[in-house]
């Protein structure tokens, strides 16, 4: 398999990593010894696999379709080099049987080599995630040179807010799921030195969620900026609301759009926002602000987790690969009720979500709409289809305002592998 | 390997990290680990590991992820497997002595089931006592505790659980009803008869991982009149209890002990008796519940006396405790309270179902005499 990953680390080595002091030098000793990503043996097995096996009968997620008795036999007694399991990989969906709306992933990866020691349980859970995306044999574009989109403008009197997500993982550091407090203290050090480092527009503030001030604290839940330890029980039965609110917090610039979330759901969330349709400049600050970031933190000798097959990595497979959502916050009083509404969004691949977010219903006639595809296509791709279906749908309000009826857009097969 | 080294690949890979960096926060804890675990504790232990793979970090991820409770000051931290309380000793210790009155670590712990010792408590006023009821919890030797145990464990636990309790006869002959798989009826009747448990919903049970896997290997126990019941594998391996309304503890503590000794002797039998040693009686998950393990309560009417402001005192001096009607973290309704021993470790079941009726008795006679106008002064009781 291809191992840019050694490669990487190869080169890191070369580039000084033992320049690093302090509590930076534990990844430098670290990195020094993972010459390989392959298995090793964590668990007291006094019990076969068949007497282990989860029962899955009732369950509907991903990884419930993949997880045959003989895979699990296979991986579970493999573990990563820092001794993550398949057990601990899996707890989070034999934990939730489904959700309601939306079928779930059902597992989540512990660290960057995760995807490697578990790829035949996560392979074919990230295919069926990702419309046939087979790691083992395609490549992942990423793209983030925002001068390649077009009419990202959208009619202010539909669009309410524009809004672009990502995650990013630091590279040597395990992730939510399993990083211990020593990790997650020195992703919070590493990405607030490099925060610290923007200028201009991007020039900002960290607020630990341990030490802010009620004020801060009141300022930023009217920002809607603050996040709250999670409540979801798929993110808890996963281990990454451990030690809350350890090591959490959030930054954003002066101007409020341009937004990080530390340590929650991944080492990094970083979200581009802001009201109104200029969807364009909120993409343009979204990749400079991401570009700027990567350079100080290399400047550190640290990069973020990615390679060629998955993209960027996270800890959900559902985010692998650009990890991007991009939507906005568009009024639709009149397509939102027409029957055929839920095939024009199939089409234009594009999902819908209430206001609030993912498990929440829409208010009024405002919807979230957002791209419904994250690997297999570049970041430039995701967001013009964003705006492209975005600028669709509002045609098509436009056409529904004045009595004339409207046409379901032919299937968008880009996606599909 | 020597007890305390356990192989967890995890953990060594942790101790590449200095102990600053690993030490938890707990400027803002209130519970008792976050009271003993100083830095110079966690550097001596964090590197220990059982023989099961349980570690400092395991035993106490809950007291970290939780630090207080409104009511009630929590232990903060919970066992994975009995060699726990001998790795983590130095943690375990100290909070046994700060839990259970100043219990020491060369303490013996007395067990005495024999129901026959127990003086009265056959005569509580049913028009105050509602119910009266005594449950412990039993871990079975050779299995680890449910922060830490695997599914196969788990179902180990319950398969020799329905076994032993299937040759139950005579008055504790019953019927088990396992959560995952359970018809709508059953699971009705269940919650009628108040018997079912649920998923634990406490951050402070959740946080130890023993909802892991729900509802695998879970289910009620119940003879068929209803009065002896097992749950299996929820906070606990088992949690046995007794139980009728009205007052007639004394018949409930019979039964307790009876059916105790049967489940316990056929345990036995297949070699696989309850964790017990003479320091700590009855090993547990929660520190909490060592030595006995037990609570014996009823529901009570007190609504003068427990307006009364030396109702507190009263209680502290009888070695009781108040809940509410739901149980722990819950208020009380009505004037009706769940009064119940306070002690588990260094005194015995006999012991302290004692205190319960004595004390009991002599609540519902303060009761009364308020209600009549006159003082319960007199009958202040010393401190037991």
């Amino acid at each position: 398999m291809a191992n840019s990953f050694t490669r990487i680390l190869s080169s890191k080595r070369n580039v000084g990593i033992l320049s690093l002091v302090g509590a930076g030098s534990l990844t430098a000793g670290f990195l020094l010894k993972r010459e390989h990503v392959t298995a090793g043996a964590n668990v007291r097995r006094v019990y076969p696999a068949s007497a282990e096996y989860p029962d899955l009968r009732k369950h509907n997620n991903c990884m419930a379709s993949h997880l045959t008795p003989a895979i699990y036999a296979k991986l579970v007694d493999k573990a990563t080099p820092n001794g993550y399991t398949l057990d601990e990989a899996i707890q989070t969906g034999v934990d939730n049987p489904g959700h309601p709306f939306i079928k779930t992933v059902g597992m989540v990866a512990g660290d960057e080599e995760s995807y490697e020691v578990f790829a035949d349980l996560l392979n074919p859970v990230i295919k069926e995630r990702h419309n046939g995306y087979d790691p083992e044999t395609m490549t992942h574009p990423t793209d983030l040179d925002s001068s390649k989109l077009t009419s990202g403008q959208f009619d202010e009197r539909y669009v309410l807010s524009s809004r672009v997500r990502t995650g990013r993982s630091i590279r040597g550091l395990s992730l939510p799921p399993a990083c211990t407090r020593a990790e997650r203290r020195e992703v919070e050090r590493v990405v607030v030195d490099a925060l610290a480092g923007l200028k201009g527009d991007l020039a900002g503030k960290y607020y630990s969620l341990t030490n802010m001030t009620e004020q801060e604290q009141q300022q930023l839940i009217d920002d809607h900026f603050l996040f709250d330890k999670p409540v979801s029980p798929l993110l808890t039965c996963s281990g990454m609301a451990r030690d809350w609110p350890d090591a959490r917090g959030i930054w954003h610039n002066n101007t409020k759009t341009f937004l990080i979330w530390i340590n929650e759901e991944d080492h990094t969330r970083v979200i581009s926002m802001e009201k109104g349709g200029n969807m364009k400049r909120v993409f343009d600050r979204f990749c400079a602000g991401l570009k700027e970031v990567e350079r100080l933190i290399q400047e550190k000798g640290w990069e973020f987790m990615w390679n060629e097959r998955l993209g960027y990595i996270l800890t959900c497979p559902s985010n692998l690969g650009t990890g991007l959502r991009a939507g906005v916050h568009v009024k639709l009083p009149r397509l939102s009720k027409d029957p055929r509404f839920a095939k024009i969004l199939d089409n234009l691949r594009l999902q819908k979500r209430g206001t609030g977010g993912v498990d929440t219903a829409a208010v009024g006639s405002t919807f979230d709409i957002s791209n419904l595809d994250r690997l297999g296509q570049s970041e430039v791709q995701l967001v013009q289809t964003v705006v492209d279906g975005v600028n669709y749908l509002i045609e098509c309000e436009k056409k529904l305002e004045k009595g004339q009826d409207i046409k379901v857009p032919p299937p968008n097969r880009k996606f599909r592998w | 390997h020597p007890l305390g080294l356990g192989l967890n690949v995890h953990n060594d890979y942790k101790m590449k990290f200095s102990v600053d960096e690993e030490y938890p926060d707990l400027s803002l804890h209130n519970n008792h680990m976050a009271k003993v675990l100083t830095k110079e504790m966690y550097s001596k232990l964090r590197s220990k590991s059982t023989p099961s793979g349980f570690t400092l970090d395991d035993c106490i991820q809950t007291g970290v992820d939780n630090p207080g409770h409104p009511f009630i000051m929590t232990v903060g931290c919970v066992a994975g497997d009995e060699e726990s309380y001998e790795v983590f000793k130095d943690l375990f210790d100290p909070i046994i002595s700060d839990r259970h009155g100043g219990y020491k670590p060369t303490d013996k712990h007395k067990t005495d089931l024999n129901f026959e010792n127990l003086k009265g408590g056959d005569d509580l006023d049913p028009a105050y006592v509602l119910s009266s009821r005594v449950r412990t919890g039993r871990s079975i030797k050779g299995y680890t505790l449910p922060p830490h145990n695997s599914r196969a464990e788990r179902r180990m636990v319950e398969k020799l659980s329905i076994e032993a309790l299937a040759t139950l006869d005579g008055e504790f002959k019953g019927k088990y009803y396992p959560l995952n798989g359970m018809t709508d009826a059953e699971q009705d009747q269940l919650i009628n008869d108040h018997f079912l448990f649920d998923k634990p919903v406490s951050p402070l049970l959740l946080a130890a991982g023993m909802a892991r896997d729900w509802p695998d290997a879970r289910g009620i126990w119940h003879n068929e009149s209803k009065s002896f019941l097992v749950w299996v594998n929820e906070e606990d391996h088992l949690r046995v209890i007794s139980m009728e309304k009205g007052g007639n503890m004394k018949e409930v503590f019979r039964r307790f002990c009876v059916g105790l000794n049967k489940i316990e002797e056929i345990f036995k039998k297949h070699n696989h008796g309850f964790m017990w040693n003479e320091h700590l009686g009855f090993v547990l998950t929660c520190p909490s519940n060592l030595g006995t393990g037990l609570r014996g309560g009823v529901h009570v009417k007190l609504p003068k006396l427990s307006t009364h402001p030396k109702f507190e005192e009263i209680l502290t001096r009888l070695r009781l405790q108040k809940r509410g009607t739901g149980g722990v973290d819950t208020a009380s309704v009505g004037g009706i309270f769940d009064i119940s021993n306070a002690d588990r470790l260094g005194s015995s079941e006999v012991q302290q179902v004692q205190l319960v009726v004595d004390g009991v008795k002599l609540m519902v006679e303060m009761e009364k005499k308020l209600e009549k106008g006159e003082s319960i002064d007199g009958m202040i009781p010393a401190q037991k």
